[in-house]
């Protein structure tokens, strides 16, 4: 064996939250998926651009639903984020509180869209709006339902206690997915049941 | 060891002997037998695989190119069926695009970069061996279509209405929805992994105007390759629904069949570029070594190699002049087009005068980089010519715009890839190709080449349009379009001259030692080929070419080669800073799995069972998926710190 000759510099081993490797991958996950929605939102506004007023069905959409649901996906998103602070506390209570919170949340966005699309009086198929309709928020309902194996995985390994104060970036990771998740419905909801209110004549 | 330690002060040593390699390399070897061999996660060995399974693909698409090329030989033959016809040149072009051009690429950059960059290995190796796999299903997907009649045939753009179903009522355009989604995934991880490597992994000292000139190529096209795929993913997944689900998104009446040209050519222009910007990487940083000096303008070289692909994202209306844009787009896009060729012009500059004030010692390697120079500048002016609208109207759908295509992807991918083969072939296999039966090689390739594809320019002024099966004798294209498929012959007998040589050499070539040629950078500063860890010792840089700062005494400081940090306490790596390349962290990479190769069986199922409708089997197949990400991902045990969830 040869002796060392110095010591390095002290350094963290393996990663930690966002000075990991695993931070940035999730950077460029979304990256790619955020241009994914914008690909899709822009072949809306081109059908929108290309058919003028027509394209869109002579009602304009009903809040009713998709307001409060609205409202609903923002909320998980808070308590994933009150979850991840308390996993850097070193309270397994709080982390395993917000993402139960969080997953239930979810879980009910996705019932109030089932019930949104049954509302509809157009279908896939029925119009080119349609197909947009059911197709961009359908991508944006499998988002929503990969976030919650995301979560419930994680959820799952909070409580088996794999995670440490100071190591558990995948809670880390896997919020900035939902956050992702939840920000682009905002911009879905606005395009599909704002817009029509601000752009078009009822 | 215990895992989960929080600071560590990591040893300096000097390498000596065996040591410290002996014990890396227990730490780091692929398992023996077969499911070592699916399980290995190493950069090297999936570097490899990719290059070879591209070469095949190469094969397989030049081979198609050669039937073409039979029946076009003379007027009115008729060896092909036009169904044969459309198969044949949608299958070469989806091959030499999608399954050769750009893999190979990958596969060098994975061989290479954790070398160039002296580490370990990339940020992720699981996702590379994913990114392989599911390359490798993606293409079998698609071929398995071909070889029973159901392959793609509306041409590799795959242009609605003829492609919907009205109009192409088989599974054929399904099989190639599919199957490039899929190879859309691979594409995406395998960027994912480039992007980060290149932000973390880097040789302490190593800040980023110091890493070679490939890695701002790769780098370039894997962030390009983020943005731009889901566009064309997207694409054909509408393409899809409508032609399965009777969506509106493409058809004549109620959707927009000219969205499927914005939506391709989005991606389409920005992918040429993912294409050639990372094979012109390696010219940037091989040809210098022939040249026995620097790159001349590494800066200007590195920021044009981004700036190329900034203007790339705004020209992909020059492939739509034709469908009756308003006037006003198409001279934005003109002009954007022509602007292009100044960042597109700097690495010609840079290169010739790195010959032309060099000492080039001329090998066959020099000889693929440096006609690269003249093959891209003629491939440059025929594109320049075709960016002004009215001149793209009088050639657009004729063969100057297929003599255009193959200037660029074969001068600018094919021949610097195979330099590239020239050169690093020593350090992957420790045997140096042969120089004599090289230099045929190239001159083969070279004129056949040129025969092959220069009269194409003529052809397409004549007016002989593309992707017609046969013509007649009165239009008078017969000669020149014999002496199109002599020189392809010949042109395909130089590529086979290149695996002859492979043959050869593999078994009897030169041995090659560490540094064959006299090279610059760190993958010359190990053994050929490398061992399991790469480098035994972490280096230090302080220049852009540590090996040959001692000639060339640009600053006194000297990188460190053999003596460095010792990391072994598993697999570990150095995670530097993104622009400075400062030591910041200790990474753990993680061991061999088969995690990834059992993800992409499960997507491969997924998009099989979805082609068929068979819902039922895309369940289990996501069922896979999920699972093997869950082992995938699954954390090391610890004792937690943190208090019980009752508490």
């Amino acid at each position: 064996m040869v002796e060392a000759q110095a010591l390095g510099p002290s350094l963290p081993v393996g990663a930690l939250g966002r000075n990991s490797v695993g931070w940035l991958g999730m950077l460029c996950l979304i990256a790619t998926e955020a241009s994914l929605f914008a690909y899709l939102l822009f072949s809306y506004a081109y059908f929108g651009v290309r058919f003028g007023p027509s394209f869109l069905p002579t009602q304009h959409p009903s809040l009713l639903l998709a307001g409060p649901d609205t409202v609903i996906l923002l909320m998980s998103s808070v308590a994933v984020w009150w979850g991840e602070k308390g996993a850097s506390q070193g309270r397994r209570g709080r982390l395993l509180a917000g993402l139960g919170l969080a997953i239930a949340l979810g879980v009910t966005f996705l019932i109030v869209q089932v019930f949104e699309w049954k509302a509809k009086t157009f279908s896939l198929t029925s119009s080119a709006y349609g197909s947009f309709y059911f197709t961009i928020t359908g991508f944006h309902m499998a988002h929503v339902i990969v976030g919650l194996v995301i979560l419930s995985v994680v959820f799952a390994w909070s409580a088996a206690g794999d995670f440490t104060r100071r190591r558990h970036e995948p809670v880390v990771i896997s919020s900035a997915y939902w956050h992702f998740v939840d920000g682009v419905w905002l911009v879905v909801f606005a395009t599909f049941y704002l817009a029509p209110y601000l752009l078009a004549a009822p | 060891m215990t895992a989960w330690e929080s600071e560590r002060r990591p040893s300096i040593v000097r390498v000596d002997g065996d040591f410290p390699g002996a014990r890396l390399t227990r730490i780091w070897e692929i398992e023996p037998g077969f499911k070592g061999w699916l399980s290995s996660v190493d950069h090297k060995e999936i570097g490899k695989r990719y290059i070879i399974t591209a070469l095949i693909f190469l094969v397989l698409g030049g081979l198609e190119a050669l039937v073409m090329r039979f029946q076009l030989a003379g007027p009115d033959r008729r060896v092909l069926t036009p169904e044969q016809y459309d198969q044949l040149f949608t299958m070469h072009g989806v091959t030499m695009i999608f399954l050769y051009a750009a893999p190979v690429l990958s596969g060098f950059s994975n061989y290479l970069w954790p070398l160039l960059l002296g580490s370990r290995d990339m940020a992720f190796p699981r996702l590379n061996a994913l990114s392989y796999w599911v390359y490798l299903a993606a293409g079998l997907f698609m071929y398995a279509g071909f070889v029973t009649g159901q392959g793609p045939d509306d041409g590799w753009f795959n242009y609605v209405p003829y492609a919907s179903r009205a109009f192409s009522p088989g599974i054929n355009i399904d099989v190639y929805a599919l199957g490039l989604i899929l190879l859309g995934i691979s594409t995406t991880v395998g960027s994912v992994n480039f992007v980060v490597s290149f932000l973390r992994t880097r040789a302490p000292g190593m800040s980023i105007n110091r890493v070679p000139i490939l890695t701002w190529g790769t780098l370039t096209a894997s962030v390009a390759n983020l943005l731009a795929v889901p566009s064309v993913s997207l694409a054909f997944f509408l393409l899809w629904m409508d032609r399965q689900f009777g969506t509106h998104f493409f058809g004549a009446t109620e959707g927009q069949p000219l969205l499927w040209q914005h939506l391709f050519w989005m991606f389409g222009h920005p992918w040429v570029y993912a294409i050639v910007l990372p094979a012109m990487g390696m010219v940037s940083d091989a040809l210098p070594t022939f040249c026995r000096r620097p790159l001349v303008g590494y800066t200007p070289v590195a920021l044009s190699t981004v700036g190329t692909m900034a203007l790339g994202f705004g020209v992909w209306v020059h492939h739509m002049f034709a469908t009756g844009l308003p006037s006003l787009a198409l001279s934005f896009f003109s002009g954007a087009s022509l602007i292009i060729t100044i960042p597109s012009a700097v690495a010609v500059f840079a290169w010739t005068a790195t010959i032309w004030t060099g000492r080039p010692v001329i090998r066959t390697a020099f000889m693929f980089f440096a006609s690269m120079i003249v093959l891209f500048v003629i491939g440059g002016v025929s594109g320049v010519m075709t960016a002004s609208t009215p001149v793209d109207w009088q050639l657009t759908q004729t063969y100057f715009i297929v003599a255009h295509i193959h200037y660029v992807l074969i001068g600018i991918n094919v021949f610097p890839v195979v330099g590239a083969v020239y050169y690093w072939f020593p350090k992957m296999t420790g045997r140096l190709l042969d120089e004599r039966l090289g230099q045929l090689n190239f001159w083969t390739m070279f004129v056949g080449f040129n025969l092959g594809f220069m009269p194409m320019h003529l052809l397409g002024l004549m007016g002989m349009p593309r992707r017609i099966y046969t013509y007649g004798s009165g239009m008078g294209w017969g000669p020149m379009n014999m002496v199109v498929s002599l020189g392809s012959l010949l042109f395909a007998i130089g590529v086979l001259l290149l695996f002859i040589n492979i043959a050869i050499s593999l078994k009897r070539g030169r041995v090659a030692g560490p540094d064959p040629w006299g090279a610059p950078t760190l993958e010359w500063s190990i053994p050929s080929p490398p061992p399991p860890y790469n480098f035994a010792v972490i280096p230090t840089v302080e220049s852009r070419h540590p090996l040959w700062e001692h000639w060339l005494k640009e600053t006194p400081a000297r990188s460190r080669l053999d003596e460095g940090l010792l990391l072994d306490r598993g697999r570990e790596t150095i995670g530097t800073t993104a622009l400075d390349g400062l030591p910041s962290l200790i990474l753990e990479m993680p061991g061999d799995t088969i995690a990834p190769f059992a993800l992409a069986c499960g997507l491969a199922v997924t998009f099989t069972a979805a082609l068929f409708h068979a819902w039922w089997i895309v369940g289990l197949g996501g069922a896979v998926v999920t699972a093997s990400m869950v082992v995938w991902f699954w954390p090391q045990r610890v004792h937690s710190d943190m208090d019980k969830a009752n508490g």
